[in-house]
C-alpha cells in the first residue's frame, strides 16, 4: 500500500466520522459533499478512476444538492404551518 | 428498559459484531490479491476483442450490457416517479409566468454570477468529451451526463430569474430522457437483428484508440448521456416548479 492510499483512507475515515457528528443537515449535506471527494480521492488512489468520477457527480454533487432542495422544501412548509396555527 | 439492561444488550452487540468482523477481515484475501477469473479475461479481452481501450466501458456496455439497460431504467422510472408524484400536487395547474414576482431574491453578486456563467461553456465541454470519450478513457454516458445537466444547471444558478423559460424546454428534457433510455434498447434490438443476440456489438470495430471504435459503445454512451442529462433536468425542473408554487402560496 502507497502512503497516497494510507492518506486516503484516513482522509475517508475521518470524512465518515464528520459526516456522523455534524447535527444540522444542511451542514451535513455539505459535509457529506466534502466526504464523497475524499471518496472519490481513495478511489483514484486505488485505480478505479470511473468509479471515482461517478463517486464525484454523484456524492460530491448530486446528493448533496438533492438533500439541499429536499431540506428547502420541508423548512418551507414547516414555516407555512407555523403561520397557520 | 433499565439504563443498565441497554448498556448491556449493547456490549453483547459490540462483541458479537467485533468477534464476527476479525473474524472476516482475517480471512480475506491480502492486499491486492486478486483472484477473480471473469476479471483477469475481461481485462485482457477488451482491446483486442472490441477495439476499446477502456476495459470498464467494454465491461459494462457490452459483456455485461444487459445489467446497464436496467441500470438505466431505474435511473428512467425513479425520474417518472418523481415527475408523478409532484406533479400529482400541484394538480394540473401550470406554473404561470410573473417575471416580477418571480425574481429571485437570492444571487445578488454579480462577480459570482459572472463565475457561474462563464463555467456553462467549459463545462458543456467537458461533459461532451467525457461522453463521446467513454470507450477510451475512464468516464461515459452517466458521468458526462451528469456533468451536461451540471452545466444546463448553472444557466438557471448563474441567472436572475427563477423561471427560465425557452432556456428550460420542459419538452426538450423529457424528450432527452425518452430517446437516450429508448435508444439503449433499441441498439440492443439492433444486435438482434444484425448480430443474432441481444446487445452484441454488432457495429464495425474500427481501430484502437479512434473516437469512432469499439463497435456500437459509443452510440451506447450517448444514450446513456441523453438520459442521464435528461433524467436529472425533468427532476430539477420538478422541484423548481415546486418552489414556485411555493412562493405563490399554492403548497
Amino acid at each position: 500500500m502507497t502512503a497516497v492510499q494510507i492518506a486516503a483512507l484516513i482522509a475517508v475515515a475521518f470524512g465518515g466520522t464528520a459526516v456522523v457528528l455534524a447535527r444540522d443537515p444542511a451542514r451535513q449535506a455539505l459535509v457529506a459533499s466534502v466526504y464523497g471527494l475524499a471518496l472519490a480521492v481513495l478511489f483514484l488512489a486505488f485505480q478505479a478512476p470511473d468509479v471515482a468520477l461517478s463517486q464525484i457527480v454523484v456524492g460530491a454533487v448530486g446528493l448533496p444538492a438533492m438533500i439541499m432542495f429536499a431540506l428547502r422544501k420541508i423548512i418551507r412548509r414547516e414555516e407555512v404551518d407555523r403561520e397557520e396555527r | 428498559m433499565s439504563e443498565r439492561l441497554r448498556l448491556t444488550v449493547f456490549a453483547a452487540g459490540v462483541v458479537g459484531f467485533g468477534a464476527v468482523l476479525v473474524w472476516g477481515l482475517a480471512g480475506l484475501p491480502s492486499f491486492g490479491d486478486f483472484d477473480g477469473r471473469y476479471g483477469q479475461y475481461l481485462a485482457h479481452a477488451a482491446v483486442p476483442e472490441r477495439h476499446a481501450t477502456s476495459a470498464v466501458a467494454v465491461t459494462t456496455l457490452d459483456f455485461r450490457g444487459f445489467d446497464t439497460l436496467i441500470e438505466e431504467f431505474i435511473l428512467f422510472t425513479a425520474a417518472v416517479g418523481v415527475v408523478v408524484l409532484l406533479r400529482v400536487q400541484r394538480a394540473g395547474e401550470e406554473v404561470p409566468a410573473e417575471p416580477d414576482a418571480v425574481r429571485r431574491p437570492t444571487a445578488h453578486s454579480g462577480s459570482l454570477r459572472s463565475v457561474i456563467t462563464a463555467l456553462v461553456g467549459p463545462f458543456l465541454l467537458l461533459g461532451l468529451a467525457i461522453v463521446v470519450h467513454g470507450h477510451l478513457t475512464p468516464g461515459g454516458g452517466f458521468q458526462g451526463g451528469v456533468i451536461l445537466m451540471a452545466a444546463l444547471f448553472l444557466v438557471y444558478l448563474g441567472g436572475t430569474h427563477m423561471r427560465l423559460g425557452p432556456l428550460r424546454p420542459l419538452a426538450a428534457t423529457e424528450a432527452s430522457e425518452g430517446v437516450g433510455a429508448a435508444g439503449f434498447a433499441l441498439i440492443g434490438l439492433g444486435g438482434i437483428v444484425v448480430a443474432g443476440a441481444y446487445l452484441e456489438n454488432f457495429l464495425p470495430f474500427g481501430r484502437v484508440s479512434n473516437l469512432v471504435s469499439g463497435g456500437d459503445i459509443p452510440l451506447l454512451n450517448i444514450a446513456v448521456g441523453l438520459e442521464v442529462m435528461g433524467a436529472l433536468l425533468v427532476v430539477l425542473g420538478e422541484f423548481l416548479d415546486q418552489r414556485l408554487l411555493m412562493r405563490k402560496g399554492r403548497l
